[in-house]
């Protein structure tokens, strides 16, 4: 058993594995790598973003397609941006599965850390707003392990994953226009 | 004029679902109305960026919100306004309360809002309606159903 820091990659290999027929939606970070992993019509690669609004989106999608359940994976930064999310999804419960992936770098801009970086306790700040289901995890074995318990069952829910900061990262490029993507989502949602 | 009972009854009449608020003195009025409205459902969030990212997100999901906010909050939504409305091309309504305006017109207030409102919206090329006390709900009726029509982001301006 791996007792190392998990790193970006691994922590999205494990969801990946437990995603089921759910809406993904990867910020950031997680949007360089998430197209490797899973490139389906419910996978949406939100960039260009507004940062920090992930969340709400996701939120938004939930609450209109209850049965369906969204995956936002959203950076330590990002929800710095707007932690008031927390609150308005415990206000608004929904099926939604925010992954708060602690790395305490804004690694597109340089590696730079976040504020509070290594002190910030999301899961609290999650149980704080009203949030009932949160889990941390910040070993790779920990999170395989827990991954099905927390991915399961109604939202909302908050994953704090702590893992291993990167250095020399690019900003993420989508895989397709957003028009494209958006456009394949609402064929799969039946909403267009 | 505006109150509650008639601007739910419009959006109803409109098929609008959800609205998504944040009050204002003003506005903040409508809140029985919207509260138990029957046809659309009142969604309280903490900061105007996220009324808009919810909104977009209610809109993917097959929806028809509408963003409810004061002018103050616009300043500070600009870049989900941006990214939403310019990069996603997502065709959101907002209503837009305008803090001070008659005030304003009548040199009885030195309140900023009135000053910068309307550039703003043009600096992020958002069309829009100035609606003052002369206008009713069903103008804000006419103008939502115009921009769905040419699906396209609208704002209506509700002078205060």
């Amino acid at each position: 058993m791996s007792l190392a820091m998990m790193s970006l990659h691994e922590a999205l290999e494990i969801l990946a594995q437990h995603r089921g027929q759910r809406i993904v939606i990867a910020t950031m970070s997680a949007a360089g790598i998430w197209p490797s992993l899973s490139d389906k019509p419910l996978d949406f690669i939100y960039v260009p973003s507004a940062m920090g609004q992930g969340p709400s989106l996701a939120h938004g999608l939930a609450l209109a397609q209850p049965e369906r359940g969204v995956i936002i994976v959203n950076g330590d930064g990002c929800t710095l941006m707007n932690l008031g999310c927390l609150v308005t999804l415990a206000q608004h419960p929904a099926n939604v599965y925010l992954l708060i992936i602690d790395n305490g770098l804004y690694e597109v801009t340089g590696g730079q850390p976040t504020p509070g970086a290594g002190r910030t306790d999301f899961a609290g700040l999650a149980r704080a707003a009203g949030i009932g289901r949160v889990y941390s995890y910040d070993k790779v074995e920990a999170w395989r392990v827990g991954a099905a318990e927390a991915l399961t069952g109604p939202g909302p829910v908050v994953v704090w994953l702590k893992v291993q900061g990167r250095l020399g990262q690019q900003t993420p490029k989508p895989p397709r226009p957003m028009a494209e993507q958006i456009q394949r989502l609402r064929q799969a949602l039946g909403t267009e | 004029m505006f109150d509650g009972p008639s601007v739910v009854a419009a959006l109803e009449d409109c098929g609008v679902t959800h609205v998504v608020w944040i009050p204002d003195s003003d506005i903040g009025r409508w809140e029985p109305a919207l509260r138990t409205a029957t046809c659309l459902q009142l969604l309280r969030v903490c900061r105007e960026g996220e009324a808009i990212a919810l909104a977009a997100g209610l809109h993917l999901g097959g929806k028809r919100p509408l963003v409810l906010i004061q002018c103050t909050g616009l300043f500070e939504a600009g870049d989900s306004l941006r990214n939403i409305v310019h990069d996603l091309h997502l065709p959101l309504f907002f209503v837009i309360g305008v803090r001070s305006y008659y005030a304003y017109q009548r040199g009885a207030s030195t309140d900023s809002c009135p000053v910068f409102t309307e550039p703003i919206l043009r600096a992020w090329q958002l069309p829009y309606v100035l609606l003052d006390n002369r206008h009713s709900a069903a103008d804000l009726a006419a103008a939502y159903r115009q921009a769905q029509a040419k699906n396209q982001a609208f704002a209506v301006l509700l002078a205060e």
